[in-house]
């Protein structure tokens, strides 16, 4: 097999679960051990480098670093990786003289970003300290976009938008223009913005079509726009009965909200089976929690209504089936229809993009589901000053993908202004040092704890339901997040072999405790899987080989299991074996010295 | 050595043996010994051996006397019987545990000093009193916790690591094995674990004494240029005589081989070694032939490896003494102290 090659820096960020699997790569053993070790303000800036809203993040992301967490694999659950960020939000000092400055002197170059979200916020952050003057547009009256809307407050309390929010557009370098909804992509460009930047995000909740839809439109409410009038304050109750339609997170975001503004029999409706739901696992978990029911397989076939009201909805109840090629399909089960009593009913079944205010003959091209045509790396749309990102670019998904896009937006922007390719992308900054400090001594505390997760603590019930306001996480406090924070494996502290030190005294085979060191003959990849101590039987997890040992064999390590204790560089007589600290920062635009010596 | 515990966590693949244990069931406490020390490869070789045999960890005694060797029962077989004895005393208390409880399985760890110098006669006759027992010498050739002078085996001609040169004609502990006559006899490298562990797994099925000399590099005072057993010279210079594979009655055997080129010697238990031979004249049954191959190779500066002589059928110590079949601890007072009349009978016998 081909001997790995280490310096590519894909392969030692892969080890980092967590990272590869953060679409924004953050850092997060790195702030995680920060900590640990009480450095909150360090954690938090940490990932606020990369990841722009740590403590809107630490209480609201996808987390799709956790099921990737090692831990996961090793053990029963991953490091609670979102909530230690939320740690670090809660626990930091005063960190504004951190935050990059913004300098006086701009360097020509205006950029316009339509809408106020997480998406355009990033673009702000990230262009604003090189100099451009990035103006953002918005219908509301306040930045933060579907952050700030839907997210309902007892998970996401408005201070803290507002304070992050703030660190982007209350430095200068930001001209926010809320309440301005842009309507013409056209008019836009008339104004001679360098480059436009669209994160308007996917505003329009999908609707349902049955039989007496119409007829109850008054008691049937969009998902997303009823959760911002709930934000906003417009709407404040809510009928004793509701039906929630969806599975997804705005779902259970919709049947939690009800049950605080009068809802007492909250049932949500799910077409597809339990495990399918698109909502996360601690999502409906929490719905569950607060005696929210969860009836899966049920498609809505009619709603009931009396004189203008509405009084229920019909289902059918369905099963999934494969059809002849293979693709699966819901068909009727047989069973009788099931009625449910309502007064509320609230659609919650996806959101579409729509871009009414793009017109048609301006060259900017879109695909065949209505989303613009965009090359997948930059972001750069058909007409070459204007890019997408967030749920505007490739359709609905999250906060942190909206930041992820922002930041590789911003390279792409900048790369644009200062007339480069933007296909170019910049490598990502990385820096291995080895984490030696005596002959048993290592800069990081390799110690593996064998506690399980630790529970967040969560507000009593009867406080939690009766205010809408009230958050219902209460958060880990510090001796819990110590200890939570001691669960991570350190998988950034990376196992670097050098062949010519190894003298094949199997010291560190004996002693790794999840046998993930083979020293065996060169095969093909499939075979040396096969014959490791414990066969490497997970394919996403790559094999890091190494050839030119003195017997011929070759050294090979299955990354999959690794706790990255150091027990084999511990062991090893020669230093063959070392402990390196792998840390990786995405490229972000940062030729702020250029531009501001070009406009001076 | 290590300052933190090895992580009680495991592959979550590891297979378990017959007894549901992990091999990691059978570590011990982690080891103190210098890193890359040959020994920890063989206390992970005795690990293996007893989770591929599926014994019991609490009907394993394990002794030991005086010196880096010695110290590693502690880091194997956490949950067995143990004891740590004087310098070079460790085959008289076992023989004496052997004698009060024959139904444990008895492992001698040793090392060169604590069999070749202090404790050579003690080791000379636990063999030749044929004492049912594994007996391991972990043979560095050095003074390792005295810092590096030459033990017995050291072999004549090598150099120190300062470049002192050996005098002394070096103790071949092997040699010295078949000589009086223990019945199960090999040699191997700490570094090569596939010839090592079916080799401690025929001795622990032998009914006898069974004496492995193991070649362990001396990472600290003895793994330099003029050392005869340093990683880089042993692996030079190992002549393997044949590949064993330890088959119990339950497994069935699946390799195929040419006709001719394995042997299979059934033990008393009905365990079989299947012999893979290397060398076509080689015979591990003929006591003699082994001892002159032995001297041949030696002269011919090969360090000779593998099982080296099986007797299939051997008689140990109880079966000599006649001695009574169920251990001390088993029987009840009335047989331990059989009384007055008992004893003047014995006495007149012996008049």
């Amino acid at each position: 097999m081909k001997p790995t090659d280490i310096s590519n820096p894909d392969y030692f960020h892969k080890v980092v679960d967590c990272q590869w699997a953060c679409p924004a790569h953050t850092p997060v053993p790195e702030y995680i051990r920060m900590i640990a070790t009480g450095r909150y303000s360090d954690a938090y800036m940490v990932n606020w480098h990369s990841n722009v809203f740590p403590g809107v993040l630490g209480r609201t992301c996808d987390r799709p670093c956790e099921p990737a967490c090692r831990r996961g694999r090793v053990e029963e659950e991953p490091v609670a990786i979102c909530r230690l960020k939320r740690v670090a939000a809660d626990n930091k000092e005063d960190i504004r003289a951190r935050l990059t400055p913004i300098p006086e002197i701009r360097n020509g170059k205006r950029i316009a970003c339509v809408g106020a979200g997480p998406a355009s916020l990033t673009v702000a952050r990230d262009l604003a300290p090189l100099g451009y003057e990035v103006h953002v547009f918005d219908g509301a009256a306040k930045g933060g976009g579907f952050i700030r809307s839907q997210i309902p407050r007892f998970r996401l309390p408005e201070s803290v938008i507002d304070e992050e929010v703030g660190y982007i557009t209350d430095r200068g370098g930001v001209v926010t223009h809320y309440g301005q909804q842009i309507d013409s992509l056209k008019a836009l460009l008339a104004e001679g913005y360098d480059a436009v930047f669209v994160g308007s995000g996917a505003p329009r909740g999908r609707d349902l079509d049955v039989p007496g839809r119409k007829e109850a439109a008054a008691n049937i409410h969009i998902g997303i726009d009823w959760l911002s009038s709930v934000s906003f304050g417009h709407i404040e109750s809510i009928g004793r009965r509701v039906i929630v339609l969806g599975g997804g997170n705005t779902a259970m975001d919709c049947c939690r909200s009800a049950r605080r503004l009068g809802g007492e029999t909250v049932t949500v409706v799910v077409r597809s089976g339990f495990e399918e739901m698109k909502a996360s696992p601690w999502e409906k978990e929490d719905a569950m929690h607060e005696g929210i029911p969860i009836l899966n397989w049920l498609v809505p076939k009619q709603v009931l209504h009396q004189d203008g009201k509405l009084t229920g909805m019909v289902f059918e109840k369905v099963k999934a089936e494969r059809d002849a090629r293979g693709r699966r399909q819901l068909v009727p089960s047989g069973e009788p229809d099931v009625v449910i009593e309502a007064d509320d009913v609230l659609v919650a079944i996806g959101q579409e993009n729509s871009f009414p205010w793009i017109e048609r003959d301006i060259g900017l091209e879109f695909d065949r589901w209505g989303l613009p045509a965009l090359n997948e790396a930059t972001f750069q749309s058909s007409i070459p000053k204007v890019f997408f990102g967030g749920d505007a670019a490739f359709g609905p998904k999250n906060i942190i993908w909206a930041v992820a896009h922002g930041h590789e937006a911003a390279v792409s922007i900048d790369l644009f202004c200062r007339g480069e390719d933007v296909t170019r992308r910049p490598p990502p900054d990385v820096v291995m040092s080895s984490q030696k400090m005596g002959i048993h001594e290592w800069s990081y505390d390799s110690g593996v704890s064998l506690d399980l997760r630790f529970k967040v603590p969560h507000a009593e019930h009867e406080v939690a339901l009766r205010d809408i306001r009230t958050e219902v996480e209460l958060g880990y406090d510090r001796e819990l997040a110590f200890k939570e924070a001691q669960r991570c494996l350190n998988c950034d502290v990376q196992t670097v072999f050098t062949t010519s030190l190894c003298i094949e005294c199997d010291a560190c085979v004996d002693i790794c405790p999840v046998d993930c060191i083979t020293f065996t003959p060169d095969a093909e990849e499939a075979e040396l899987r096969d014959r490791l101590r414990v066969p490497a039987l997970n394919l996403t997890q790559d094999l890091y080989v190494q050839d030119g040992l003195k017997t011929g064999r070759v050294m090979v390590k299955d990354e999959d299991v690794c706790l990255h204790c150091g027990m084999c560089a511990e062991r090893c007589p020669t230093g063959a074996w070392d402990m390196q600290k792998f840390f990786l920062e995405t490229a972000k635009p940062k030729a702020e010295r250029v531009h501001a010596c070009q406009a001076q | 050595m290590s300052f933190l515990p090895k992580p009680k966590l495991h592959h979550p693949k590891l297979p378990v043996n017959a007894l549901g244990y992990t091999r990691r069931d059978y570590e011990g406490a982690i080891s103190t010994l210098c890193a890359g020390c040959g020994h920890d490869s063989i206390s992970a070789a005795i690990i293996q051996a007893c989770f591929e045999l599926d014994i019991e960890p609490h009907r394993v005694a394990k002794m030991s006397g005086i010196g880096c060797s010695s110290k590693t029962p502690d880091y194997f077989l956490g949950a067995s019987h143990g004891f740590n004895s004087v310098h070079g005393r460790m085959p008289s208390v076992l023989t004496g545990a052997n004698l009060a409880n024959r139904d444990l399985i008895y492992l001698g760890v040793s090392g060169d000093g604590d069999s070749a110098s202090i404790g050579f006669g003690q080791f000379a006759h636990s063999i030749r009193r044929a004492v049912n027992m594994t007996y391991i010498v972990e043979n560095n050739g050095v003074y390792g916790l005295t810092k590096g002078q030459f033990s017995a085996t050291s072999d004549k001609g090598s150099k120190a690591k300062k470049g002192v040169v050996n005098t002394d004609e070096a103790i071949d502990l092997i040699g010295i094995a078949l000589q009086l006559g223990a019945t199960y006899v090999g040699r191997s490298f700490s570094g090569d674990k596939d010839q090592l562990v079916p080799l401690i797994k025929g001795a622990l099925r032998h009914n006898g004494p069974a004496f492995i000399d193991c070649i362990s590099p001396c990472v600290a005072f003895n793994n330099h240029e003029g050392s005869t057993k340093s990683y880089d010279f042993v692996r030079e210079h190992n002549e393997a005589m044949n590949f064993l594979d330890v088959i119990l009655g339950r497994e069935a055997i699946t390799t195929e081989y040419a006709p001719g080129e394995v042997r299979d010697v059934v033990q008393h238990d009905g365990s079989v070694l299947r012999l893979r031979k290397l060398h076509d004249e080689y015979d591990p049954t003929d006591r003699v032939g082994a001892m002159h191959h032995l001297h041949e190779r030696k002269a011919a500066g090969e360090i000779v490896t593998g099982l080296l002589y099986i007797d299939p059928d051997p008689q140990d110590l109880h079966e000599n003494l006649a001695t009574v079949a169920t251990p001390l601890n088993r029987l009840d007072d009335a047989a331990l102290v059989p009384g007055r009349k008992a004893l003047e009978k014995l006495n007149a016998s012996l008049r």
